[in-house]
């Protein structure tokens, strides 16, 4: 290290910040610079790639965390207390005493701070210290070095399954197709894989890298923290410009996944990475409770001051009164006494030291405590866990644990939330025609009902081979059914084991085909490929997406499946390709690992039903002359070279409704076999495999609502674009019907696809309308240049993208449609019923169709049959505003009309994305408000994620209510941040919602848990914990109070201050923290069965305006009998200072104990622990004290006073009796309460002392008594659904309604 | 079947404790379980208040006036607060015997030895014996700490305002006076005259007090309090002991002598008496007061009240009982 002047120092920082500010960054490679200077390195400005998370540093420590600590108002006035003691004019304590309780509590809280430092500390140290590849110009290779050696400007080589250690331009992978597979479970908890590639055209002399032949300049961005944003491009010595973005980039934090190795070149380090920018600290709410709370302090401080203000006025009439200057009263040094005025103003401020616990600082630090003591518990709930997915409840919000217990609305997402998000392929149309798909509802059927079984059964005994689908619907023979359970527990478990890859249980994944479909396809496939449009259907289904293949078996593994595929395959392999292709989905997982003799078995029936399945194929493929292609490819000898791969592909889909499609086309023999970035590889049922070149992809957004991808046919070579997306979105956009071009039928395909797209939705399918366009190619040249010139634009480059897309997509024409099914969660309507007795309004806001939603509604009970539902559905404001008013008359009407109170039907409204808007408007609003407070549900369908935030928002902010979101996807996430609790759900569709929210479950039922159970127990637990808080500091201080009328107001504490701030920190402080953490009013069986026990917690809950100051009045009624009840016993008589003060203390010390007896419902171990602890910890220490402090602590002399105190009977009688007197008004009114006119909880707990059977009686009494008429029961079973056209002697044993539910 | 148990590491534990199943009692404060308590307790409580009250009857209290406020008072030409060394004597009377032990105690009324700052002007290292506090006392006694540079012993105001009125008693019997003995022994906390407060190992205590000076309100040195018995000077003297355990309320009283000795012993027999007092105090507010009843009356109260409570418990109980107490 050379020295260098100070002011280049200056100046070389100067210049860093202004590089590191500039919006655009010059980055060369330091591979020529390397070992020069640092000065001398270009790239220098830049952040390395250590990180340092750590808010402290050994040194400064202290200084440090005292300054965050001062931040906290509650310490400064702690810390402003303590010095005002050190002035002696006001001072009530030896100085020094009055620093220990802000020296434990900041001592105590640094303590937290530094080891949490320490951990980061540590775990930085490790990631710092990771080995990675740089190359090195040197060694002329990739050299092994530490994470925290990687610069900016450096080439990295990543290896399979190796963290990325910096943010990467890719330049180089291993994969031919120049593509680089990534997981970003790391950073957004998303675990299916993404493709990432090379900058486009930047070859540096593949297939080797030369990072030394490296001289363009990457131009790219500030950093900032969007993961899926970035914008850079590499201008070449020849200056031309090479634009890349996002797809180019390898995210620090990210896994590579299946592929061998990558090399990119380092554009952000270390702090500058998007992951790093990413790491925001927790986020800070601050619960209803404690808003009151903190309103509840100021009226502490108003107390106080009026007491310190008593006390000032007390002293100085007090002094004015003095006929004399009597002995007792000390002058000042120079012999002279401040006037009465002046010294009543010292004494206000002595007063606020001495009465300064009214203020309960310590409250904020035991609130800290009950809540994790709370979170503890509620993790720990083994009934909000999750055996599938091993996942417990997540309390990310540390501070609003008790709003879960006042809940009044829940917004609710529907799509993985009330369903499962787990896509089942249900139904199709193509070209008008409707294909049931009945053998496939009949599977789901059979699935259904033993999924709910609860035994495991382990059978490892492999099936009978006949016991796999065949096209014969008699097929459903007992025999097949009673081998299921074995079969069906064994390929969960195999789900179970393989989990990474998404969206694999066999439900979505296997399809039984229709077989008049199947028919359809087989007679086409000989046909010719331009014109069959069930071809190009599936066709659609298999490239149209942005599914990524992987291999299941080498999924996660440093295996290229490439390599893999062109192995020769076993015949263990083929056997099990050709059990899975025979649609036997139950053998999957298990047929190859089958020993050989039993494998040949399989396989002999294997073929016939492969031969079950191919042969209107081969008939029908012999016979045609034209499909020339076809034939060929029918020969025996293509069948063996791919046939192993395909049962091990495992599709990784971003949304599971595109992998419900492609496992749709697999069915029908369409599989999509490999996607590169520019090229799909598809297998036909022929066994053909066609490579599509994709000329691009126009991915899905939310405004376009579909997504295209452009394809040149191998065969035609004809552009061609398959768009799917929803129906609205794709029925504007049709041109001629497709259909007229081959057939002269004037069939109105679009009108007959609407038609079942509409009985799609009110089955609750989700429907996606598919669509091809040939584009030609001169149009496809033009549009490609714009195309370009978008990609490149480092303006506006989103718009543009979208612009382009829309141009194309235009004049589609409409192939078929789809329905998937979303299948309802486990216990759905049970929940809603539940938190909807438990007196919740449940919202749901959905991007599904009316249709769809409304069934949701019915199906998830959210909608019943007798309920009036209003439609609100309308074009423009002025039709909005009056529907409005013409249904809030109404709704007024009936509810005002006497006669309706029990018969009148429940109101529900369902509005739709565009009514809402206007609604929504700033004029309507407070009438929306006002009807949808009367619905008993509110059902908004095709909103926006910004939408449904905005209703969270108006809610909660026009009806000042608790408001609850609840949703799974990243559409949710406004609506989960703009809520006071944010709930995710860890489902299928990736982490973003359950990172914003505040609390993550695994299932919607869990909330029914989470709310009646833990909302009402943390919410009573810490209201009562809060009042109860308030009034043993009101009781406390309120003994120095009443002592200061018989000591001249001087501020004299009659309680040695130390066994003072013992009392608070020790003696008294354990017992309601337990008591906050650990009571339990009522059992979680009786809440549970009784949710509207539920309803005590909303509005204000047990924290109101009255109980806050009945306790403190019931404060002050015990601090005077705990006062004047010894100070009678005790007048005129020779006791001092000190052993008056005793059994005050003493006193005290039981009433607030056993006054918290009272409160505590039900007692455990802990709780006789700690009360006795307590009781034992008061007097071990007070004796101890007492025994050992002979001239400590001036001016009190505790020598020997309790000792000489208790050996005294009257000090025993004294506290019987105080302690008596002081509890009994509240213990009356708690009996007489109890017994007059018992709460709803009282009652509660009265039944939950029963045995469990009759309690279970009771229940149902109390059940039928208190809400019969409002809580249908009765109906238990879902509601029909309208079915389509399908005659109900279809589904030989399902119920009907099955396919719903 | 490894994998399946890796998988449930997230499983929380199946304890009692964190499913908050923990085997609980459940008190329920209902009329009909407490009856019985009550009464138990209302009882227990009047047995109490009547052994007190009984207790507190039999105690015979006598009290003189001295202050001389009245002119008609004996003392009233020691009020006056310019009158060094005035000695006045009270005449009273005993009806009956006052059983013995009798105690003999000096009360101040309005007497605020509770004040935070009287409280705090004293120095507990020099009461201990700690010489070198004899050097440099405790700023706390200021402004009774030094007498130019002289350091007080013992400093600070409590010390300084000690009572010092002394007492004589005398019966009179056919008109000649009987002194009665009055023993200042162990009037004081055994702690404090053992422990808590020490004279400097410095024999004689005279020397111990070299270079200080005595309080400016005291008329002898420390070390010259009981010129009779030298066990009974400078700090662990029996009165100054007394004094200095401040008394809590502003009316007190503080014990002077025991008669325990001589013919007393068994108490004051009824007849007349007369107190000759050394009157140095001055105080001058005085209020009556009467013997402590309080405690037994209190246990009275709130006995009978617990069993009112009880019956009216009993009532509503009866009007309110939960069904499925039956």
């Amino acid at each position: 290290m050379t020295w260098r002047s100070p002011l280049a120092v200056v100046r070389d920082a100067l210049s860093g910040q202004r590089a590191r500010e500039k919006d655009l960054r010059n980055l060369v490679s330091n591979l020529p610079y390397e070992g020069l200077d640092r000065a001398k390195q270009p790239n220098r400005y830049f952040p390395g790639n250590a990180i340092k998370t750590t808010k402290y540093t050994v040194l400064l420590f202290i200084p440090m965390n005292l300054f965050e600590q001062f931040h906290r108002l509650a310490n400064i006035y702690f810390v402003g207390l303590a010095i005002l003691n050190f002035v002696p004019v006001v001072n009530a304590f030896q100085p020094e005493v009055a620093l220990i309780p802000i020296c434990v509590i900041l001592s105590l809280t640094a303590l937290k701070d530094a080891w949490e430092d320490f951990r980061r500390y540590q775990s930085d140290r490790k990631l710092n210290n990771t080995p990675c590849f740089i190359y090195s110009r040197r060694e002329k290779q990739f050299m092994e070095r530490r994470w925290k050696d990687v610069r900016v400007g450096d080439f990295v080589k990543v290896v399979c399954n190796e963290i990325v250690p910096a943010d990467l331009l890719l330049l180089h992978t291993s994969d031919p197709a120049s593509v680089c597979h990534i997981e970003t479970a790391n950073l957004d908890g998303e675990t299916n894989l993404k493709q990432r590639r090379v900058v486009p055209s930047l070859c540096i002399s593949d297939p080797e890298l030369e990072p030394e032949s490296f001289n363009s300049i990457v131009v790219c961005e500030k950093p900032d923290d969007n993961l899926n944003h970035f914008k850079c491009y590499v201008e070449k010595p020849d200056k031309e410009k090479v634009g890349a973005g996002i797809e180019s980039l390898l995210l620090r934090g990210c896994t590579v996944r299946n592929t061998d190795h990558a090399v990119g070149f380092v554009v952000y380090a270390g702090h500058e990475t998007k992951s790093m920018l990413n790491n925001h600290g927790p986020r800070y709410k601050r619960s209803k409770l404690e808003r009151r709370l903190n309103t509840d302090v100021i009226f502490c401080v108003i107390l106080l001051f009026v007491m310190c203000l008593v006390g000032a006025v007390g002293h100085f009439v007090w002094l004015q009164s003095l006929p004399s200057v009597p002995p007792y009263l000390v002058p000042h040094s120079a012999g002279l006494l401040d006037s009465p005025g002046l010294s009543g103003f010292y004494m206000f401020f002595t007063l606020i030291i001495l009465l300064q616990v009214l203020i309960p600082i310590s409250l904020y630090v035991s609130i800290e405590l009950v809540k994790i003591g709370q979170i503890f518990f509620i993790t720990n709930d083994i009934d909000l866990y999750d055996e599938e997915t091993d996942s417990s409840m997540q309390c990310k919000a540390l501070n609003i644990t008790e709003d879960l217990g006042q809940i009044e609305y829940i917004f609710s997402d529907k799509t993985g939330t009330l369903t499962e998000n787990k896509m089942v392929f249900r139904r199709c149309s193509i070209m008008g025609t409707e294909y049931p798909h009945k053998e496939n509802a009949i599977r789901l059927t059979v699935l259904d009902e033993h999924e709910s079984e609860e035994e495991v059964i382990f059978n490892q005994r492999p099936l009978p081979p006949r016991a796999g689908w065949t096209l014969d619907p008699e097929d459903t023979n007992p025999e097949r059914k009673q081998h299921q359970p074995g079969s069906q527990r064994k390929s969960k478990v195999s789900g179970n084991a393989q989990r990474d890859a998404a969206f694999s249980s066999p439900l979505e994944t296997e399809v039984i085909p229709d077989r008049k479909l199947l028919q359809q396809i087989s007679g086409a496939e000989c046909g010719g490929w331009q014109i069959d449009p069930y071809l190009d259907f599936f066709l659609a289904l298999a490239i149209c997406n942005t599914v990524v293949v992987s291999m299941a078996t080498a999924q996660r593994q440093r295996v290229n499946w490439l390599s893999h595929s062109s192995q020769r395959n076993t015949p263990l392999d083929t056997l099990s390709n050709l059990v899975k292709r025979a649609g036997s989905f139950r053998h999957i997982f298990t047929s190859w690992q089958h020993t050989p003799k039993q494998s040949r078995t399989l396989s002999e029936d294997s073929v016939i039903e492969e031969d079950h399945f191919n042969p209107p194929v081969k008939t029908e493929g012999a016979g045609d002359t034209n499909g020339l292609q076809t034939c060929s490819l029918q020969t025996p000898s293509q069948c063996d070279k791919p046939a192993a791969t395909s049962n091990k592909l495992s599709y990784e889909a971003e949304s599971p409704d595109e992998a419900a499609l492609v496992y749709a086309a697999k069915a029908y023999g369409f599989t999509l076999l490999a996607r590169t970035h520019d090229s799909v590889t598809v297998r036909l049922p022929s066994g053909q495999d066609l490579e599509f070149e994709v000329l691009d992809t126009l991915a899905f957004d939310s405004n376009r609502k579909r997504m295209s991808i452009l394809v040149r046919h191998p065969i035609t070579r004809e552009c061609v674009l398959y768009t799917k997306g929803a129906d609205y979105a794709i029925m504007e956009l049709l041109g001629t019907p497709y259909a007229e071009h081959f057939s002269g039928s004037q069939k109105n395909i679009a009108s007959d696809t609407q038609h079942h797209l509409d009985c799609y939705a009110k089955e609750g399918l989700r429907t996606l309308c598919i669509t091809k366009k040939v584009v030609c190619d001169e149009a496809y040249e033009s549009w490609s240049v714009n195309r370009q010139r978008a990609l490149a634009a480092m303006e506006n480059r989103e718009e543009l993208i979208m612009e382009t897309a829309v141009q194309l997509e235009t004049n589609l024409s409409l192939l078929g449609a789809t329905g998937v099914e979303d299948r309802l969660q486990e216990s759905v309507p049970d929940t809603i019923v539940a938190l909807r007795e438990a007196g919740i309004q449940v919202w749901v806001l959905t991007g599904d169709k009316p249709e769809t939603a409304v069934n949701i509604g019915y199906a998830c009970r959210l909608l019943e049959e007798e309920d009036l539902v209003i439609n609100m559905s309308c074009n423009n404001k002025r039709t909005c505003t009056s529907i409005l008013d013409c249904t809030l008359e109404e709704v007024r009407r009936y509810n005002e009309d006497p006669r309706n109170v029990d018969t009148t039907p429940d109101i529900s409204l369902v509005i739709d994305g565009r009514t809402l808007t206007m609604a929504l408007a700033s004029d309507l609003q407070d009438r929306f408000v006002d009807l949808a407070k009367r619905c008993r549900s509110v059902l908004c369908c095709r909103v926006t994620p910004l939408q449904k935030s905005w209703v969270v928002k108006v809610v909660r902010e026009k009806l000042k209510v608790m408001t609850l979101a609840v949703g799974d996807g990243a559409n949710d996430v406004n609506m989960i941040q703009a809520a006071d609790i944010g709930i995710g759900i860890s489902g299928q569709e990736g982490m973003q919602a359950v990172m914003a929210s505040d609390f993550a479950i695994s299932h919607f039922k869990h909330l029914k848990r989470l709310l009646l159970v833990h909302g009402h127990w943390c919410h009573t637990r810490l209201a009562n914990m809060i009042i109860y808080f308030f009034y043993k500091n009101v009781a406390y201080v309120n003994l120095l109070f009443w002592y200061q009328f018989f000591c001249g107001f001087s501020g004299t504490a009659m309680i040695d201050y130390w066994l003072m701030i013992f009392f608070n920190l020790f003696f008294t402080s354990v017992p309601p923290i337990m008591f906050g953490i650990m009571d339990k009013d009522v059992s979680a069986e009786m809440l549970m069965g009784v949710p509207e026990l539920y309803r005590t917690g909303q509005g204000a809950g047990e924290y109101t305006f009255s109980t806050f100051w009945v306790s403190i009045l019931d404060a002050f009624y015990q601090s005077l009998v705990c006062f004047f009840v010894p100070y009678l016993a005790y007048q005129d008589s020779d006791i001092d200072v000190f052993t008056f003060g005793t059994p005050l203390n003493t006193i005290s010390l039981f009433t607030i104990l056993l006054h918290l007896s009272i409160e505590i419902k039900a007692w455990t171990l802990v709780h006789w622990v700690i009360m006795l602890g307590s009781v034992a910890l008061y007097f071990i220490v007070t004796l101890a004290y007492s025994a050992i402090c002979v001239t400590c602590n001036p001016p009190s002399n505790p020598y020997w006073i309790l000792q000489s105190q208790m050996a005294d009977p009257m000090f025993y009688l004294i506290c019987i009796i105080t302690t008596v007197v002081a509890l009994l008004p509240r213990y009356m009114f708690h009996v007489l309460r109890n017994s007059i006119s018992p709460s709803p909880l009282m009652q509660a707990r009265h039944l939950d002392r029963l045995v469990p059977s009759s309690r279970d009686q009771w229940i149902k009494e109390w059940r039928t008594f208190r809400g019969g008429g409002h809580v249908k029961r009765s109906g238990l079973s879902t509601p029909t659904s309208p079915t389509l056209d399908t005659p109900v002697d279809i589904y030989p044993q399902s119920p009907t309604a099955s396919d719903i539910t | 079947m490894v994998k399946q148990e890796k998988e449930f590491v997230n499983r929380p534990d199946n304890t009692a404790f964190t499913q908050q199943r923990l085997p609980a009692w459940q008190p329920m404060l209902s009329a009909g379980i407490i009856i019985p308590g009550f009464v138990l307790i209302g009882l227990a409580f009047i047995g109490i208040g009547v052994a007190l009250f009984v207790t507190s009857q039999s105690i015979q209290v006598l009290e003189v006036d001295y202050t001389g406020v009245e002119q008609s008072s004996p003392c009233f030409k020691c009020s006056d607060p310019d009158v060094k060394n005035c000695v006045c004597k009270m005449e009273f009377n005993i009806d009956s015997l006052f059983k013995g032990p009798v105690f003999f105690y000096y009360g101040l009324s309005n007497y605020f030895q509770n004040y935070r700052g009287y409280g705090v002007s004293k120095d507990p290292n020099q009461l201990s014996g700690d010489l070198d506090s004899f050097k440099v006392p405790s700023d706390s006694c200021a402004p009774y700490e030094y007498v130019g540079k002289t350091p007080i012993v013992p400093c600070g105001s409590v010390a300084n305002s000690m009572f010092n009125d002394s007492f004589k008693l005398y019966q009179i019997v056919s008109g000649a006076k009987i002194q009665v003995t009055l023993d200042g022994k162990g009037i004081a906390w055994w702690t404090d005259y053992n422990v808590k407060y020490r004279n400097p190992s410095v024999t004689p205590l005279k020397n111990a007090f070299n270079g200080t000076v005595k309080p400016t309100f005291w008329s002898k040195p420390a070390y010259e309090l009981d010129p009779t018995d030298p066990a009974n000077n400078g700090f662990i003297n029996q009165d100054f002991l007394v004094w200095m355990r401040r008394a809590a309320l502003p009316n007190f009283r503080k014990l002077y002598r025991r008669i325990t000795e001589g013919d007393y012993a068994k108490g004051l027999p009824a007849g007349n008496y007369s107190l000759e007092i050394a009157y140095n105090y001055p105080v001058l507010s005085f209020d009556g007061r009467k013997k402590n009843e309080f405690l037994g009356i209190a246990y009275l109260v709130i006995g009978s009240m617990c069993v009112v409570m009880s019956i009216v418990m009993l009532i509503v109980y009866a009007k309110f009982k939960f069904p499925e107490e039956e």
